[in-house]
């Protein structure tokens, strides 16, 4: 069909034109509005302006006390640690998966960084080691929900489930259930110096988020996920090693939530297994509202970001407010719904399937 | 002759980008057992579903005891008196026969279950189906399939059914629960019970039928045939539809002279094949003929080791393929365009190009790193080697008709570089005109060297096509030879032969 023709017929479909075009499987989205807002960019947009929509509200409800750069800071160094898990969590979606475990590792993570032992080591070396322990606590721990999930075909809400639980009882053992601190001063000075005004926390937000999206958008590894989560089937018979791949998307959340467990740690200063309590809804919620299908295959890191940005600034402007959690918890609730029926509305429209 | 209980008439139900049924036609009398044949695809169980309520054409009357009808919802159907059951049979296992029976419509006094009464009333419709030997308040998941099938029956019965639609329920029985199942249906329309039957054993309907339709690709192709006189030819010719045109250009070059490739041995799968070897040479196109579920597409993809082999050995140009590796099978050389495209092979919100890759990633990488635009360039080749319309590398593959998604599925293969290709029904659901293009391209990529396996139902496009034909039946190779030595009839009789009655 021209470009001349379309809008044309588009305005007056003879019935039995109307039809075929229902029948053939080129049936055109209709309009190139929709086309737009179906397409990742179009949805990103969307995103952006509901974000700025959020700030509008932020100053109106609050003016200067949300307006201002150090609540801008706030919010974003507020939004480092589900932000990074929320960039891993959005591989594992895409590729058809789900982790309900990402709270109960960062915790074990951050027990396991602050245990005497390994600051021991951090003094004898270097406060990285730290970071690296978190980073081979929360490996681990993806490692273990991978192989469950792909070699021992446990569904992965089960498999990770499981983890949910075990994990955090064991941060539990591991510091018997109290704060550990952390004891070298440059760890925690280190991620709150400031580059231009903006802590080194945030930074490493950024860089993750960057990492992501090179990773999903330009290598091998991204195709590979957006195959597996899109069609096993098809993935499998054109040669993708399936389940090799699936462990490699559960330990690459995992490490995600050894990064963001040593930024707690950065934060806080201490090592609890009360840390990442619900972590995994935030994170979950971010990515869904970021436009990732839950089914699977289709996702962008720009949308989990734009999401759990939202979702930060959102509370920013509860606290600034002076209203307590449970009204947050409530509003969050309305707006993953109203988010998901958008979404859908948007992808109807499009004529996508 | 009586009125039907039942006319459909010009019944169609659209999908999103798929006409499932396209005109179809049904009367059912009161009283007899209609079977409905038909291959996987052409629209029978869509069809069952709209009878049943589950699904709503989008055209089309359906007319019960003389009285036009909307069936909107199962719960219409089954309260007008059609009862269903489903091939997956629809019952709770963890719940009693009696209350299966009267799941969703249970005796209830002021909310309580009247259980004794539920119970009496099973064990009549029970004894009724000749079986008094299932307890009413045995647990639904200690029966054996017959027993549930039975079950399922009765539930039927205690809605009043006037008409049961059986979707393939001796797929699950042995011989002997069959004999009993037929028992069953006698007695149903001795009581002028019509049954709606769906089998694909020939002889069973020639002993149960009283009369036949055949669906294909969506269409009533015939109605009313009777079941027992109908020659199986022509039952057959129904199905498959040689009502459609094939132009298959002449074959060409010699092909005999070329390399191995390909070679099967003692390839066995529990259930499925037995003992099924053969050699593919390169240039050399192999024809497996066979009905559906004679084992022929499990062959291919045990072959790709998208299965598991139980015995034998797959050797491609002189090495060994591992066992069960789809990803050794590539690296090897091996490509599958498998039966179902869109659910097996093709990412359908991507692009043509990321579809053509997908394969080869490695191929387009540089340290991980994909090269997208080396990407496109070479699905800008391929497009215009296979004349991909619309030739636009970016467009998304739904978007596609299915003769040109199939060109994308072997334009994946031909980056790869296959020298083995294994093609599941390479024609189904692509209209006539692009069928004759896909199969130049299969001569042509022939022509090029390569080895082709071809799986088709199409026995006239098995025997254009190959140079050498396989006949499968019940997981045996029942007949090999030159394509040329064997005939459309021939082909048809070794095929059915032991199903026919």
């Amino acid at each position: 069909m021209s470009e001349k023709t379309s809008p044309a017929t588009a305005a007056a479909p003879p019935p039995d034109e109307h039809q075929r075009m229902e029948v053939g499987a080129e049936a055109v989205p209709r309009s190139r509005f929709a086309r737009i807002m179906a397409s990742s960019a179009g949805r990103n947009l969307g995103l952006v302006v509901a974000l700025a929509v959020v700030c509008v509200i932020g100053v109106i409800t609050a003016g200067d006390l949300f307006a201002d750069v150090d609540n801008v800071i706030t919010i974003l160094r507020l939004a480092v640690v589900v932000g990074i898990v929320s960039i891993g969590m959005t591989f594992v979606i895409i590729g058809g998966g789900i982790d309900l475990s990402v709270g109960a590792i960062v915790a074990l993570a951050s027990v396991w960084a602050t245990t005497v032992a390994t600051q021991q080591l951090a003094a004898d070396f270097h406060w990285i080691i730290i970071v690296f322990t978190a980073m081979a606590v929360g490996a681990g721990c993806g490692l273990v929900n991978g192989v469950l999930v792909a070699y021992g075909r446990i569904a992965p809400f089960i498999a990770t489930l499981a983890m949910f639980a075990a994990a955090r009882g064991l941060a539990e053992i591991i510091s018997d259930k109290r704060n550990q601190l952390v004891d070298d001063p440059g760890y925690v000075d280190f991620f709150a110096r400031e580059l231009f005004g903006v802590p080194v926390l945030v930074y490493v937000f950024a860089l993750v988020a960057a990492i992501g999206w090179v990773l999903l958008n330009r290598t091998t590894f991204g195709r590979r996920t957006i195959a597996v989560g899109g069609n096993e089937e098809a993935a499998r018979l054109a040669g993708i090693k399936v389940q090799r791949h699936t462990v490699y998307l559960y330990v690459l959340l995992g490490v995600a939530c050894g990064i963001a467990a040593a930024m707690l740690l950065a934060r806080t200063g201490t090592g609890t297994a009360q840390h990442g309590v619900l972590l995994e809804l935030d994170a979950i919620a971010a990515v869904v509202i970021g436009g990732t299908l839950l089914t699977g295959g289709r996702g962008t890191i720009v949308g989990t970001v734009l999401g759990v940005l939202i979702f930060q600034t959102l509370s920013n402007i509860f606290t600034l407010n002076n209203l307590d959690t449970s009204d947050q918890a409530v509003a969050k609730g309305v707006i993953i719904v109203a988010a998901v029926l958008l979404q859908q509305f948007v992808a109807k429209r499009a004529g996508s399937t | 002759m009586t009125d039907p209980i039942l006319r459909m008439a010009g019944i169609v139900k659209q999908f999103p980008g798929v006409r499932a049924l396209d005109g179809v036609d049904l009367d059912v009398l009161p009283g007899e057992v209609h079977c409905l044949l038909g291959q996987n695809g052409a629209g029978k169980s869509t069809l069952i579903k709209v009878l049943s309520g589950a699904h709503r054409p989008d055209e089309g009357t359906i007319t019960w005891l003389d009285e036009e009808v909307r069936l909107t919802d199962p719960t219409a159907a089954m309260r007008r008196g059609i009862a269903t059951i489903y091939q997956e049979l629809d019952l709770v296992d963890g719940l009693s026969v009696a209350a299966n029976i009267f799941l969703g419509h249970e005796l209830a006094a002021v909310g309580f279950a009247r259980r004794g009464e539920m119970r009496r009333a099973a064990r009549d419709l029970l004894a009724r189906l000749g079986h008094p030997e299932i307890s009413p308040s045995t647990e639904v998941g200690q029966l054996a399939a017959a027993g549930k099938q039975v079950v399922s029956m009765a539930r039927a019965l205690s809605h009043d059914a006037r008409l049961i639609i059986m979707d393939e329920p001796s797929a699950v029985l042995d011989q002997n629960e069959v004999e009993r199942l037929f028992g069953v249906i006698r007695d149903l329309t001795r009581d002028d019970v019509a049954v709606v039957y769906i089998s694909h054993r020939l002889e069973e309907i020639r002993e149960i039928g009283d009369r036949v339709s055949v669906l294909k690709d969506g269409r009533s192709v015939a109605t009313g045939l009777p079941a027992k006189s109908t020659p199986t030819a022509d039952v057959i010719r129904l199905m498959t539809g040689r009502t459609v045109e094939y132009v298959i250009p002449e074959r060409r070059q010699d092909s005999s002279t070329g390399e191995p490739m390909l070679s099967v041995e003692g390839l066995s799968r529990a259930g499925e094949f037995e003992d099924v070897s053969f050699e593919v040479r390169g240039g050399e196109i192999i024809g497996l003929a066979g009905l559906v579920g004679s084992g022929r597409s499990e062959i291919l993809e045990t072959v790709y080791g998208a299965r598991r082999a139980r015995t034998g050995v797959v050797t491609v140009a002189g090495r060994r393929l591992r066992n069960g590796s789809v990803s050794a099978a590539v690296s090897a050389g091996v490509g599958l365009c498998p039966e179902e495209r869109k659910s097996q092979a093709l990412l359908l919100g991507e692009s043509v190009a990321r579809n053509v890759s997908l394969a080869s990633l490695p191929r387009f990488s540089n340290a991980s790193f994909m090269d997208r635009s080396a990407e496109i360039d070479v699905a800008r080749e391929q497009i215009q080697s296979l004349d991909l319309r619309p030739p636009d590398p970016k467009r998304e593959v739904r978007l596609f008709s299915g003769g040109n998604q199939q060109k994308v599925v072997l334009a994946r293969w031909l980056t790869t570089g296959s020298r083995v290709l294994l093609l599941d029904e390479p024609t189904r659901g692509v209209d006539v005109g692009a069928r004759s293009e896909l199969y130049k391209l299969i001569q042509r990529l022939a022509d090029e060297g390569v080895a082709i396996v071809l799986v088709s139902s199409e026995i006239p496009e098995v025997l254009g096509l190959a140079d050498r034909v396989l006949v499968v039946r019940e997981g045996q190779v029942v007949h090999e030879g030159p394509a040329a030595d064997i005939d459309e009839h021939q082909v048809l009789d070794l095929v059915m032969e032991g199903s026919a009655a």
